[in-house]
């Protein structure tokens, strides 16, 4: 414990100056150096981070903006359309009516005209009956029989004098 | 050859003599009525010749002693020894698995994980504050240093494991590299003048005579605290629970056993805690008192201005 050994101080330098050479080329460098490498690589993985996270939100920012324009642009077109279609149905209905009382027009025309065109030739008609039925009459009244029938009968109706 | 070495035979032998283990002791103190040397039970913190395993008493290679002048170094592997460049070895190993994973893929997961969380923890919370960026430089220094200190901490609290840093000798050639960093920092980042200047704490001349050799020590006193500190604390621990077990031992009842093995339980809670703990603080300080040298230069560039 406490007895003098110069051997043992020697053997500790020796010992110790040993591992530290072996230790400091085979293993401290290489674990600091790794541990270095490490650090900075989180730090630059940190700092990226940081990075794409203030982008991320820029973007989000961004979109919502664009969102909130699309909405607005959607919403003001659906207006527009809708005033559109509105106008667009005015239009057409109010044509359709107007093409429907001309038609209605031109239809009663065509009907007055259908009944003038009857009625003339109704009378036409009537008139040729008239005729053809005075015809037979006279052509019936022309036969000898009724001839004689309707001169004795205008004989009869004579005065006997 | 080693063995017929009349040194190595006789410290061979008192060795064998001194791992006797508890069970033994136990054993032979029965026979002697009760009495038992406590002694005998820090025999287990003390370096040895062998390693224990459940083979028993595994030897280790000897070498005979080289002179150095008039000291002596002996560079037998020992117990702690062995512990130490098998903690090594287990840190190698487990590093090599972090940074073989990273290869990979950069995603961490499991053990690389919890390592990695205690590499940026030192990073962040230990170097940058005390140091500032440029402290980066020494992390592998410190990083090292800290790993191995936690993971020979923690062998001595696995069986048959030992605690190198529990071994004064250890903890001072710990010291005497933290010294050598905190001087070759301050001098690379003030140049040699202004280390030098400052080792004059900035007092007249007349007074360098006082205030160096007190400088110098204040160079020396930090890195012997950290030696003392973390010897101590692994050193205490250890000791606190053989204590409980000699309390066992002395008591050799079945009445009283259950209250110092649950004191061992939490003390060994304790220890694995102070085990992190130590580990961290000698690392902490280390960077600390760099810090204060590599800092102590841009104030002298700010007091130029």
């Amino acid at each position: 414990m406490f007895e003098i050994n110069p051997g043992l101080i020697v053997w500790t330098i020796i010992t110790f100056l040993v591992l530290l050479s072996v230790m400091t080329k085979f293993a401290w460098k290489p674990i600091l150096k790794m541990l270095e490498e490490r650090e900075s690589k989180i730090r630059i993985a940190l700092e990226e981070a940081d990075r794409a996270r203030t982008e991320a939100a820029e973007m989000l920012k961004q979109n919502e903006k664009n969102l909130a324009r699309a909405e607005e642009e959607y919403k003001k077109m659906i207006q527009e359309g809708k005033a559109l279609a509105e106008k667009l149905k005015e239009d057409i209905v109010s044509k359709a009516r107007q093409q429907a009382q001309q038609e209605l027009k031109l239809a009663m025309e065509e009907i007055k005209r259908n009944v003038d065109a009857a009625k003339l030739q109704l009378r036409a008609e009537v008139a040729d009956l008239a005729i053809k039925a005075t015809e037979k009459i006279l052509e019936e009244t022309l036969d000898e029989k009724r001839q004689k029938q309707l001169i004795d009968s205008v004989m009869n109706k004579l005065p006997k004098n | 050859m080693f063995f017929e070495n009349p040194i190595v035979q006789d410290t061979l032998q008192q060795a064998t003599h001194a791992l006797v283990d508890t069970a033994t002791i136990a054993h032979t103190s029965g026979e002697h009525g009760g009495g038992f040397n406590f002694m005998h039970l820090l025999d287990h913190m003390k370096d040895s010749r062998s390693v224990e395993s459940p083979l028993g008493h595994l030897s280790l290679p000897q070498f005979t002693p080289v002179h150095l002048g008039s000291a002596t170094i002996d560079l037998s592997i020992t117990k702690h020894v062995f512990f130490l460049l098998l903690c090594g070895v287990l840190l190698v190993i487990a590093m090599m698995y972090v940074a073989r994973s990273y290869k990979k893929s950069l995603v961490p997961h499991g053990f690389v994980n919890l390592l990695e969380l205690v590499i940026v923890f030192l990073r962040d919370e230990v170097v940058l504050p005390n140091m500032g960026p440029a402290g980066l430089r020494y992390m592998p220094y410190l990083l090292t240093t800290f790993f191995y200190i936690l993971i020979m901490n923690l062998a001595g609290l696995i069986p048959y494991g030992a605690t190198p840093t529990g071994n004064i000798m250890v903890t001072a050639g710990l010291a005497v590299i933290a010294f050598c960093m905190i001087q070759i920092s301050a001098i690379r980042a003030q140049g040699l003048t202004h280390y030098l200047a400052h080792l004059t704490g900035g007092a007249p001349w007349y007074l360098w005579v006082i205030m160096v050799p007190i400088e110098i020590l204040g160079l020396f006193t930090k890195p012997f605290a950290l030696c003392m500190r973390l010897f101590a604390n692994m050193t205490g621990g250890h000791i606190v629970i053989l204590s409980l077990f000699g309390l066992v031992l002395m008591f050799r009842s079945y009445i009283v056993a259950p209250f110092p093995l649950m004191f061992i339980v939490g003390i060994y809670m304790l220890e694995l805690f102070v085990a992190f703990l130590q580990a961290y603080v000698f690392t902490m300080l280390t960077s600390l008192f760099m810090g204060l040298g590599t800092q102590a230069s841009s104030h002298a560039e700010d007091s130029k201005h």
